[in-house]
């Protein structure tokens, strides 16, 4: 490929640098996990109006079959994603916490009989509410993290005019590889999927943003554009964290703010993740719904860290079991990476259409830091992306100054945690800054009852 | 599996609770922490950076025992350990357990002492200590909480107890002055306030001139404040400003009148202001956090050291320009909050 046709590498302001870990499991081909012998697929996996079940107790599920969905616009159906028998529509334990309702199936026998969506021909002839009907039927949401609904993602209001995509190859995160194992093993499909949310939005310009530590995805990305003349091009991004995150992507590849309290397509963007232009590929050209996606499973406690192929709904043990288990020594799990990622305290909750990894550390690698009181350095002030004051947010939440809390933007938060990444006295900021984010919101939601 | 294997003959009792089907699963092999994240940290810390500054100090601490010998290795020997003497009686009155490790009452104690005259007593440099520790920093909450520079307000308490011998001073060892027992030295601050006369720029850079112990080479006082900057133990925007607006303050006077004022490179490299604007006035605690409020902070400072230095009845100025700015940390934080990113202000 020419070295000509490569742009120089761009990034965000401010940020942080966190080591990578990213060696353990990049250079391995991914493997799928044999089939589980059941799952648990929560009903909700996505932003917006929860789904109901379709399915009951006993029912024979194919691999594929909508299992649950909702009228809402702003929502996505679930699919089961094994062939077996549904044994219980109940609450479970959900990696966020608590339980939540979800369909439990149990597979039978060896067989994996699908059932495909309706598709077209070809994808190029069809039009493009064909596409999104296709795209929403496939319960496809931002496999990022957010998982926002795609179909409402590529249904943007009259009023705002879209001219970019981009696709997020960034992967910031410490330890997760799963984005830039299916950048170099899926790289047409991706590409074509890329295209089909392009078509959707009916727009030609758009960026692949790579971080330039994975310059194999960027030269492979490259080369297959060019050879398909896609005209898309691939954006290079300087190493930091968090430029995964939208706003940040949007800031490095195009030089565009999206403004406070808004949504990128105020700029004229669309961001969508890897995982997800490979899920719109597989729903419209092969028919099939996402019912599983390729994560990360890594960290100094897993014997051998790789890149797996799960359904959704494989329990967190299935997937660290097929790595090799467990150590003894294992301190911390998380669902996510270690910036952002959740604790688990119970590994029989299943992966979500949205988990990209799951990491377990030792305790030498948390590198818990002894707190002191806070000395002003600033230093959270320097990493915050998004250009608050962590410091005084933390303080007027702790305070109960709840006022000065939204007034210092405390909603502007994403919750990187580059200010507790840096914070020399170990505070814990971006859990006084949510305490904040909630307390403001009941705040509010008294006045405006009392109103 | 068993839900759907068990019969009711089997089962007098019937089962309150409905048992989940994963029960047996539940029995965690190991117990992990829960943390909110990140979960991943930098690996600073706050005794980190204090012991930094401690080592970034190290040049103008030999530097002052080149010049002034034993009597400045007594005075910080004597400052230092009245102030962490002091830390832990506030450690052993307060409990919460014994925070000298951090390191941070060790800087006062040092930073005290290399901002005495050679002749001070010992003991009056314990004192300014121990006034420092427990009034400068702990009436106000310690570590994090004091409003003003814990040394700094010592010297000033200093300075109003001890008035003369706070302005006494002694010429280095190494010149020729140095038998001549009794003699009393000037600061080129002082010879230019008093008597006119200017000191070779060559003399206030080494440091072989009369001054506070740690002041006198600004040279050894820069190199230590380089290595804050370039590790970033301290902001860079202070130092900067502080030291653009003495020079462009200063030059405008000096522009106006050279006879009467003093150039701006010898405002520079004069007195306390090296170590004042490295060491002093980046004191976290004491400084405002913000970028725009880091430029306020010294450029504050510098007008009010100009003004000292020039217009006031004392020689030096450092000590009170950045004392004065102390106080406006918190209402210079209030007023400079960053634009968010994508905020449009009308």
């Amino acid at each position: 490929m020419s070295e000509m046709s490569v742009s120089a590498a761009n990034t965000f302001h401010r940020g942080v640098h966190p080591d990578e870990f990213k060696a353990m499991s990049s250079g391995i081909r991914s493997r799928e996990l044999p089939l589980p012998e059941e799952v648990f697929i929560p009903l909700q996996q996505h932003i917006g109006a929860p789904c109901e079940a379709l399915v009951q107790k006993g029912d024979t599920v194919k691999t594929g079959q909508k299992i649950a969905d909702s009228q809402a616009f702003v929502s996505s159906p679930v699919h089961a994603s094994i062939t077996g028998v549904v044994r219980a529509v109940a609450a479970f334990p959900h990696p966020l916490g608590g339980r939540v309702p979800m369909i439990h199936i149990v597979r039978e026998g060896e067989a994996d009989e699908w059932e495909l969506l309706e598709r077209p021909e070809s994808w190029e002839a069809a039009s493009v509410e064909t596409l999104k009907h296709i795209v929403r039927e496939a319960g496809i949401v931002g496999l990022g993290g957010a998982a926002f609904p795609t179909h409402v993602k590529m249904s943007p209001p009259e009023d705002k005019h879209v001219d970019h995509f981009i696709l997020n190859g960034c992967e910031c995160e410490p330890f997760l590889t799963c984005d830039h194992r299916s950048m170099l093993e899926e790289t047409d499909n991706i590409l074509t999927g890329m295209s089909i949310i392009m078509k959707m939005l009916k727009i030609d310009k758009g960026i692949i943003g790579i971080e330039n530590n994975k310059q194999d995805a960027v030269d492979v990305m490259q080369s297959r554009v060019d050879a398909l003349q896609l005209g898309f091009k691939v954006q290079p991004l300087k190493v930091k964290y968090p430029q995964g995150a939208e706003k940040m992507l949007i800031a490095a590849a195009l030089g565009r703010k999206v403004p406070t309290g808004g949504l990128p397509m105020d700029v004229g963007v669309v961001v969508n993740n890897i995982a997800t232009a490979q899920a719109v590929y597989n729903a419209v050209v092969n028919g099939k719904p996402l019912i599983q996606r390729m994560l990360t499973v890594a960290g100094d406690a897993v014997a051998e860290p790789g890149n797996l192929t799960v359904r959704v709904g494989t329990s967190f043990k299935t997937c660290i079991d097929a790595c090799g288990g467990l150590k003894s020594e294992t301190a911390e799990v998380f669902m996510g990476g270690p910036m952002m990622g959740l604790s688990q305290y119970d590994l029989n909750v299943p992966t979500l259409k949205a988990t990209s990894g799951i990491v377990c550390l030792e305790s030498s690698q948390l590198k818990k830091v002894k707190q002191y009181p806070c000395i002003q350095c600033g230093r959270c002030v320097g990493a915050c992306p998004m250009n608050l004051v962590p410091t005084r947010l933390a303080r007027f939440a702790e305070t109960a100054q709840y006022d000065a809390c939204n007034e210092w933007g405390v909603f502007n938060c994403v919750e990187c945690g580059s200010c507790a990444f840096v914070c020399p006295s170990g505070i814990p900021l971006v859990q006084w800054i949510r305490v904040g984010k909630v307390k403001v919101t009941e705040k509010q939601n008294k006045v405006k009852a009392e109103a | 599996m068993s839900e759907t294997a068990s019969t009711p003959e089997k089962q007098p009792i019937p089962k309150k609770v409905q048992k989940d089907p994963r029960a047996k699963l539940f029995k965690p092999e190991i117990s992990f922490i829960l943390a909110s994240s990140p979960h991943f940290h930098a690996s600073a810390s706050v005794p980190k950076i204090m012991w930094n500054v401690i080592l970034a100090l190290v040049p103008a601490v030999i530097m002052a025992f080149i010049y002034f010998g034993w009597a400045s290795a007594g005075l910080i020997l004597s400052s230092v350990s009245a102030a962490l003497l002091s830390e832990m009686l506030v450690n052993k009155v307060k409990g919460g357990g014994f925070t000298i490790l951090d390191g941070s009452a060790a800087i006062t104690g040092l930073l005290l002492a290399l901002t005495l005259p050679p002749t001070f007593s010992l003991g009056g440099a314990a004192l300014g200590s121990v006034f420092a520790i427990l009034i400068g920093k702990h009436v106000f909450g310690g570590l994090g909480y004091n409003i003003f520079n814990p040394a700094l307000l010592g010297r000033a308490f200093l300075q109003a107890s001890f008035p003369v011998k706070m302005t006494s001073w002694s010429w280095p060892l190494t010149t020729q002055y140095v038998d001549l027992d009794g003699v009393t030295a000037a600061t080129p601050l002082g010879l230019f306030k008093f008597e006119q006369t200017t000191t070779e720029l060559t003399g206030l850079l080494t440091g072989n001139i009369s001054g506070s112990l740690g002041e006198t080479s600004a040279l050894a006082v820069l190199a230590g404040g380089l290595y804050l900057l370039i590790r970033k133990y301290a902001d860079w925007r202070i130092p900067l400003s502080y030291l653009l607006s003495v020079f462009l303050i200063s030059g405008i006077f000096w522009l106006i009148s050279p006879e009467v004022y003093p150039s701006p490179v010898f405002h520079l490299f004069s007195g306390g202001l090296m170590l004042g604007a490295f060491f002093m006035a980046t004191d976290m605690v004491t400084s405002p956090v913000t970028a725009a409020g880091a430029w306020i902070f010294g450029a504050g400072a510098g007008l009010v050291l100009v003004l000292i230095r020039l217009f006031g009845g004392l020689p030096e100025g450092v000590m009170y320009s950045i004392l004065f700015m102390n106080a406006f940390t918190p209402i210079i934080n209030r007023y400079t909050r960053p634009k968010f990113f994508g905020e449009i202000r009308a």
